[in-house]
């Protein structure tokens, strides 16, 4: 039969639900299909609860304190998690995969790095969803070393990462590591591409 | 309320209305995405709030210091790197356990260092790697990522 119906037949309408409010990165679309919350998290939970109700049985005394230093760091979590969450569901809407991966394979000498460097801090999500745009990219012929820079960026500068970041170790450990992980980044991509090279 | 907590609420609410003054459609997809990924992450935020009073007040500060603290030098770094590789929890939730680590006493660059593996190795997404890069190119990231890892270690415990 012909599948063609399938995608055709939409007329107008806001889409035909089974796949939501439409997915803006297009091929890429596991994560966001996933279960809301894994069963590995929950496991975990599970057991992070069942070690604490173990230790408060058996040292009591400690209970009020680990409970007062849960709760603090908990209240500071909350006062950024929902801003967080927003910035990277906006940037993950209006900074659609596609472009991210073009601009990056254009990408060259000084300018490469540096357009690397901000391409890969400014979407979101776990850095496996940029390994396939990686790959991708590199068979469209981008630079090795770029596309290092690009995934060191993904992993470590992302924005919204940058203000959690500055929300709980400060300005001076954000700002140090910030830039220690800039000149990391290039280093990673130069040595590996001279390796990469080397080694053909 | 700090500035930090303040000007990142403040970024997001400026984000938010000039995105829905943009295009109302797409900034509802963005807070359904949010609200799905603030639920998504909400076992996992619990998780990692008892790991930290469990780790700050039931393992005593001792504990901590003696293996993470500035005395345990490189041995300290290098324990922090690989407990980093192996982990894997998004980035934003390794801050505050960063944060609770340097509270009971961890060394600062130690701590860099175990937010760089952290972020930069993935142990458990190896093979998606593989997969997508090849063998050679993921070995060499890793491999690069946590020696620069320990450097970046060294150099935020000499710098701070």
């Amino acid at each position: 039969m012909n599948n063609k119906d399938m995608s055709m037949n939409n007329p107008g309408g806001p889409g035909p639900g089974g796949s939501g409010p439409g997915n803006p990165g297009g091929a890429n679309s596991g994560p966001s299909q996933k279960k809301l919350v894994s069963l590995q998290s929950l496991i975990g939970l599970a057991v992070a609860l069942a070690v604490a109700a173990i230790l408060v049985t058996l040292f009591p005394d400690n209970r009020e304190r680990a409970v007062g230093t849960s709760l603090r760091f908990l209240i500071e979590m909350v006062s950024v998690l929902p801003a967080i969450v927003i910035l990277i569901g906006l940037f993950a809407v209006f900074v659609p995969k596609k472009l991210v991966a073009e601009y990056l394979g254009h990408a060259s000498g000084v300018k490469g790095f540096f357009l690397a460097l901000l391409l890969g801090s400014l979407p979101t999500g776990p850095l496996y969803v940029a390994f396939p745009m990686a790959a991708a990219m590199l068979k469209k012929g981008a630079r090795p070393a770029n596309i290092i820079v690009f995934l060191t960026a993904w992993a470590c500068i992302k924005i919204p990462q940058e203000m959690v970041e500055l929300q709980f170790m400060g300005l001076k450990f954000t700002l140090l590591r910030f830039g220690l992980t800039i000149a990391a980044a290039g280093l990673m991509g130069a040595v590996t591409e001279g390796l990469m090279k080397r080694s053909e | 309320m700090n500035a930090a907590t303040i000007s990142v609420n403040l970024i997001a609410l400026a984000a938010l209305l000039g995105a829905a003054f943009k295009d109302k459609e797409k900034t509802g997809q963005a807070l359904r995405l949010a609200v799905r990924s603030l639920v998504g992450m909400l076992p996992m935020v619990l998780t990692i709030i008892i790991i930290i009073g469990v780790m700050l007040e039931f393992v005593t500060t001792q504990i901590i210091q003696d293996l993470l603290g500035e005395e345990s030098g490189f041995f300290g770094i290098l324990t922090a790197a690989v407990i980093g590789s192996l982990m894997h929890i998004p980035a934003i939730l390794a801050f505050p356990l960063a944060a609770s680590l340097l509270e009971g006493g961890a060394a600062a660059g130690t701590v860099a260092g175990f937010i760089a593996s952290l972020t930069m190795i993935g142990v458990v997404t190896f093979p998606v790697e593989v997969k997508e890069l090849g063998v050679k190119m993921t070995l060499l990231r890793n491999g690069l990522g946590f020696l620069f890892a320990l450097a970046i270690a060294l150099l935020m415990g000499v710098l701070l």
